[in-house]
């Protein structure tokens, strides 16, 4: 049962260091198969860095990161991703000229290949648009697949950008503030989609509304000031006296 | 995607082939045959033109030096046949030609080749930098070819060419010469259209609209990009090609970096990304060049304020206004 009990994601000892500012102190993490792996921590703290150390955009100064049994440390981004990373970025990566149902499209061609096919029409191809379609569907987006991305609202424009990382068929989501900069309509919907992937999907997510990640989440990573001060499940990480003292603040919670 | 809008862009395309089309037939009827040889040098700069929205207009890769492939083509077309005509050796072999299905593979794939070389090196970088370096490139090859005192440097080089092309169509008769270069790009318009709508078109794309986004998808973006950029110097070499079968005279300064410029006007004028609207701004822009210069010798100052109205208001430029008001800015077609 070794196998079991490994983390699907592994970061050792991670270090990032932005001039004199330690972005990431020695984070050491472990995502386990089907979690929820929420990770909170006050503006600044380095959550994005992390997220983007993991997906390779961003190289560390020192540690390890191994995703299911391999070391990606040194990979690039599309390396990574086509093992399987997802993610979702804290300003909406999409295609805006494209359509709903052609952003997802792109996705799910990114794990089917055939990337040099240069004849037959993609937008023909019930390989890329079932699936497309289902996806779309699986988001809420279904009825939006033919409305160009930019005119989307902008919670649809992010359920999309979900809805992409999805149709990659990742093992692992990061989702970097997936609320960001939505209304209160839009947040109770995204909350719900992601109530829906919970148990189908294991996540990294960085959230700040408490509530949320309270209620999402299977354990809780706080960070502040680049390092790891507490993990743990939803109930600990609330009585953890560090964490209260250090971010959560009285009665915040 | 409703009926009316397929319809419109397609009768744009209909009427505007088929006005190329009897466009000889009508040079004829009003005696103005000696117009053909200028006709076809439009056409020819329209493909060249079709080639450079592969790259500029599906990629998002704004090149200042596609003059230069179209360039290399053309050279290689005429040192292949001044070889051949005063039975000099080259590279120690008897390897010049007047064969057109050599010379015009040759000038193909060499000037993709070249392409290929300039595009490992520039595609690393982006925005600014891009354009810089395409730019350096396309003048290194420019300077290399004033520098060639045996192929007439400056001066250019004077060679006879086939006249017979694959045992069919005679360059001689102005009519047959047309229709063949008018079926090029006719080939060239409807290969193009399926590139940029097939699996490979859609990255290509996808990389214009979000590298990074692509990047995160798993797509290893460069090599797309890379083949898009070397296919797009293929065809700029075919143009090229055709550019010295047609003038039998070929000189350095059709790759001078203005002359890439004047290819990125017509990809502007025309719509960006839109395939056919180069070809009309080739048109255009080649008649604008003719005709100008009449009325005043200031044209530029004209012409200069028309191109930025028409990038500020119609980034589909000409064929935009051809198109549905939703589909005037960005997108895909
Ligand atoms: N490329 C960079 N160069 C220099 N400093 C950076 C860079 N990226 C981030 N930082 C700094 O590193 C620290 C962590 O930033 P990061 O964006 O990871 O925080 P965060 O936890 O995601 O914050 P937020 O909740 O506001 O999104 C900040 O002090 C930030 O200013
Ligand atoms: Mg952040």
């Amino acid at each position: 049962m070794a196998a079991a009990t490994e983390s699907l994601l592994a970061v050792d000892g991670l270090v990032k260091r932005f001039g004199g500012l330690l972005a990431t102190d020695n984070v050491s993490l472990g995502i386990r198969e089907g979690e929820i792996h929420a990770i909170i921590g006050p503006n600044g703290a380095g959550k994005t860095t992390l997220i983007a150390q993991l997906a390779g955009e961003i190289l560390p100064n020192a540690g390890t990161i191994r995703f299911a049994g391999t070391d990606v440390t040194g990979l690039t981004v599309d390396a990574r991703a086509r093992l399987g990373i997802a993610r979702s970025y804290q300003i909406t990566q999409i295609f805006k000229g494209f359509t709903a149902l052609d952003n997802v499209a792109m996705a799910v061609q990114a794990q089917d290949g055939h990337n040099f096919r240069a004849w037959a029409p993609a937008r023909a191809d019930e390989n890329l648009r079932k699936p497309a379609a289902a996806i779309l569907e699986r988001v809420g987006l279904g009825a939006r697949a033919d409305v160009r991305a930019v005119n989307l609202a902008h919670g649809e424009q992010r359920q999309l950008e979900i809805a992409m990382a999805l149709a990659t068929r990742p093992r692992l989501l990061l989702l970097d503030e997936p609320m960001a900069g939505m209304g209160k309509d839009e947040s109770e919907r995204m909350t719900a989609l992601l109530a829906k992937l919970k148990g189908e999907e294991t996540i990294l997510l960085i959230e700040h509304d408490m509530d949320v990640v309270f209620a999402l989440a299977d354990r809780i990573s706080v960070l502040v000031y680049g390092r790891v001060i507490a993990t743990g499940k939803p109930d600990e990480i609330r009585a953890n006296v560090d964490v209260r003292a250090a971010y959560l603040g009285d009665g915040d919670a | 995607m409703t009926g009316l809008k397929l319809d419109r862009r397609t009768w744009f395309v209909i009427v505007l082939l088929a006005a190329l089309a009897l466009l000889p037939l009508v040079a004829i009827a009003t005696d103005n045959d000696y117009q053909i040889a200028q006709f076809r040098r439009i056409l020819i700069f329209a493909i060249a033109a079709v080639s450079l929205d592969l790259i500029l207009g599906y990629g998002g890769m704004v090149s200042l030096g596609h003059a230069a492939f179209f360039g290399v083509g053309a050279y290689i077309v005429a040192i292949l046949n001044w070889h051949a005509a005063r039975e000099v050796p080259l590279f120690g072999m008897m390897l010049g030609t007047h064969n057109v299905l050599v010379t015009w593979t040759a000038a193909v794939v060499l000037s993709g080749a070249l392409a290929g070389l300039i595009g490992l090196v520039s595609l690393r970088t982006t925005g600014i930098y891009f354009i810089m370096i395409t730019l350096a490139f396309a003048q290194m090859v420019y300077f290399f070819f004033v520098s060639l005192r045996a192929y007439g440097g400056d001066d250019g080089l004077r060679f006879p060419g086939d006249t017979v092309i694959l045992g069919l169509i005679d360059t001689e008769n102005d009519v047959a010469f047309y229709y063949l270069v008018f079926g090029i790009l006719c080939a060239v318009l409807y290969a193009t259209r399926r590139l940029v709508n097939s699996r490979f078109g859609m990255v290509v794309q996808g990389c214009r609209e979000n590298e990074r986004r692509m990047k995160a998808l798993g797509f290893a973006t460069f090599r797309y990009k890379l083949a898009c950029f070397a296919l797009a110097g293929a065809l700029a070499g075919l143009a090229g090609a055709l550019f010295a079968a047609n003038e039998s005279y070929i000189s350095p300064s059709i790759m001078h970096w203005t002359r890439s410029g004047d290819l990125i006007v017509m990809v502007v004028l025309g719509g960006m990304g839109t395939l056919i609207g180069p070809v009309v701004g080739a048109l255009a822009f080649l008649f604008l060049e003719k005709t100008l210069p009449d009325y005043t010798e200031h044209w530029m100052v004209v012409f200069g304020p028309i191109l930025l109205l028409l990038v500020l208001f119609a980034r589909r430029g000409i064929f935009g206004w051809f198109l549905p008001k939703e589909d005037r800015h960005g997108g895909s077609h």
